[in-house]
């Protein structure tokens, strides 16, 4: 297990800062979010998941789309914006999506997945005899979202298998927690009965081992959970700051928030050959992917209006 | 069974609803209903009732009072493969839970390079006439219209209340139907089990050649009686029930200004933006040839709507109305 979390970690990692470079380049169009010091969270959670449970993710989503199990070549060109992306170039970073692998998609609206992910577990609950849960992924920021809340009441009330996992980095965008929530992030889930707790969410481990935990009692019938992990964005909140020149963050704060990295608390558990295997395999990787990203066509013109509906819209 | 306690061969419109819905879920074991006092309460408008005690809670289910709830849940369940139908009570209220029918359920087809259907039903009670006030009585079918993605049903019969509803249930698509609080007391005639209308056709309600009137849902009833009060003055009216927004079935209205060469779109939205607009524009560009005359919309005032009965009527569409409208064109 240990060489896993590390190794997804570390990918995401990488994919992060690759995609940075992709941005800086112009092949990545829109910019990104990136994930980089939250990967933990998505490795340790989504380890603890199986096949056929599924996520709802966020606009910062990458990490969760890739610890699901989504083909990082193919989340590559998507982000490129190519034919052969996940999405066929139709979503992009923020809503790249692989339902096969169980992933219901990043998605640009703060909160909207609450819904999402608790309705997919209601239907896991009706279709009966299996024992599926759903996570939902979402930031500090969404704990004031309206929908959030409505949907963590209907969970409880419903007793549905669905985790919600708060990525606590301290910034809802610019605004700090403690600027934007009154009372607690946990205090939320208390208000409904769900119950919570608050983890180290540098930790792979620890993620991991408290998704588990929260993921074994949703399979057991016992309801929604709601796990709220302590991180820090090492990076801008969208690459557009790199720009723009955002200042919102004390520089002594962005040294601390980055002395406990995910990657080097995984990495540390491994055995330095180990580890360095690792990271010549993701290498590859990438390369590859960025080879396939960047080489892929676009998608034809002409085939703007497809997708749009399952059976045809013109009498 | 559900809720049909009509006589032998009709039914009201209210009732359509609960046996449009029953017969899909006797048919479908993945339809289930999700929505505010939809349960044993039978809905407000009593458009359920019946469904609790036939399917009981594991297919008929009240939630609380959370709009965005029900229909991202009904999403997320709707892509899991059962297929929801959820009731927003009033369709002002559809505006709470915007985002999920403006960025979430519309999308996600789209966006993900078509991995994923949503087959959806909103089912909203709409329109006004009832003395409800601005925030419960609004027509905001033109809402929807702005929305590629979604398609929207507003049947005017009990009949393709029935029908219209086993097509949006069975349509892998979402679709947003409308049913009209104004019709509910009305009746008629029950249709055979099986019967289904398909998304998209409209219905010439009455045949005529010298001005077509296109009407939707609450203003089929007035275009057909606006088209008697014009037969008396000699002019044959052809009324056009278009039933869906989307698709929206324009062969038919073509092919009858084709032969009315007259138009007149009957509309409960507001003038600005309303469904009619997209009529005429299409008449315009498609088949503008076939005019003899300009052509009217006959269209709610851009207000909210208003609550004393006597202001309701003079922003509403009315019989009056629709005559003077159809008058003005068939004697240009």
């Amino acid at each position: 297990m240990e060489a896993s979390l590390y190794r997804m970690v570390r990918l995401i990692r990488r994919f992060e800062e690759r995609c940075v470079e992709l941005v800086r380049s112009g092949d990545i169009i829109g910019g990104i979010h990136p994930y980089i010091g939250q990967e933990a969270i998505a490795a340790g959670v989504c380890a603890a998941l199986r096949f056929d449970d599924i996520i709802t993710s966020t606009h910062r989503g990458h990490g969760h789309v890739l610890a699901k199990g989504a083909d990082p070549i193919r989340m590559l060109a998507e982000l490129c914006g190519k034919v052969t992306g996940l999405n066929r170039g139709r979503g992009g970073s923020m809503h790249a999506a692989d339902f096969s692998k169980g992933i219901f998609g990043a998605n640009g609206i703060v909160g909207a997945g609450g819904a999402i992910a608790t309705g997919a577990a209601w239907a896991f609950l009706r279709q009966g005899g299996g024992d599926k849960v759903a996570v939902s992924f979402f930031g500090d920021g969404a704990v004031s979202q309206g929908v959030l809340l409505e949907a963590m009441n209907l969970a409880a009330l419903w007793k549905v298998p669905v985790l919600f996992v708060c990525e606590n980095n301290g910034y809802a965008t610019t605004l700090t927690v403690s600027e934007s929530v009154a009372g607690t992030i946990c205090g939320r889930a208390s208000a409904f009965g769900i119950p919570s707790s608050t983890v180290d969410g540098m930790d792979a481990a620890v993620v991991f081992e408290a998704a588990s935990a929260a993921v074994e009692s949703a399979r057991r019938g016992e309801g929604p959970a709601f796990l709220e992990c302590l991180t820090y964005r090492f990076d801008a909140h969208h690459t557009w700051e790199h720009k723009a020149r955002v200042r919102y963050r004390p520089a002594e704060e962005e040294v601390s928030g980055r002395l406990r990295d995910p990657v080097e608390i995984a990495g540390g558990r491994l055995d330095p050959a180990e580890r360095e295997s690792i990271d010549e395999a993701i290498e590859a990787l990438l390369d590859e992917a960025v080879a396939f990203a960047t080489t892929s066509p676009a998608p034809d013109p002409s085939t703007a209006l497809d997708y749009l509906y399952g059976s045809a819209v013109l009498p | 069974m559900a809720s049909v306690k009509a006589d032998a061969g009709t039914i009201s419109y209210r009732e359509a609803v609960a046996e449009g819905i029953a017969r899909e879920m006797r048919r479908d074991p993945a339809v289930v209903c999700l929505g505010e006092d939809i349960g044993a309460a039978g809905g407000v408008f009593k458009t359920t009732a019946g469904l609790f005690a036939e399917f009981g809670p594991q297919r008929i289910w009240d939630t609380p009072i959370s709009e965005q709830a029900i229909v991202g849940a009904a999403m997320g369940a709707a892509m899991t493969g059962i297929r929801p139908v959820a009731e927003i009570m009033f369709s002002d209220f559809l505006a709470c839970c915007w985002d999920y029918l403006a960025n979430e359920i519309p999308k996600v087809r789209y966006m993900t390079g078509g991995q994923v259907t949503v087959p959806l039903v909103i089912r909203t009670a709409n329109g006004g006439g009832l003395g409800f006030g601005a925030q419960h009585s609004q027509a905001v079918e033109n809402w929807a219209l702005t929305i590629p993605g979604l398609k929207i049903a507003a049947p005017s019969t009990p009949a393709d209340v029935i029908g219209l509803m086993a097509s949006a249930i069975r349509s892998d698509d979402p679709v947003v139907f409308f049913e009209h609080k104004g019709l509910f007391a009305s009746k008629g005639l029950l249709p055979p089990e099986g019967h289904l209308v398909e998304l998209g056709k409209a219905a010439v309600v009455r045949e005529g050649t010298d001005v077509t009137l296109v009407a939707l849902a609450y203003t089929v009833p007035i275009a057909l009686a606006a088209a008697e009060r014009l037969a008396a003055k000699g002019i044959s009216t052809e009324v056009v029930d278009l039933r869906c927004l989307i698709p929206m079935d324009m062969t038919t209205v073509l092919a009858s200004v084709a032969k009315t060469s007259r138009l007149v779109t009957v509309e409960e939205n507001p003038h600005q933006a309303g469904w009619g607009a997209t009529v005429v524009s299409v008449v315009v560009d498609e088949g503008f040839q076939l005019l003899d005359a300009p052509v009217r919309r006959v269209a709610s005032a851009n207000v909210p709507l208003p609550f004393a009965d006597a202001l309701e009527d003079e922003v509403m569409p009315t019989v009056d109305k629709v005559v003077a409208a159809a008058e003005s064109v068939a004697n240009f």
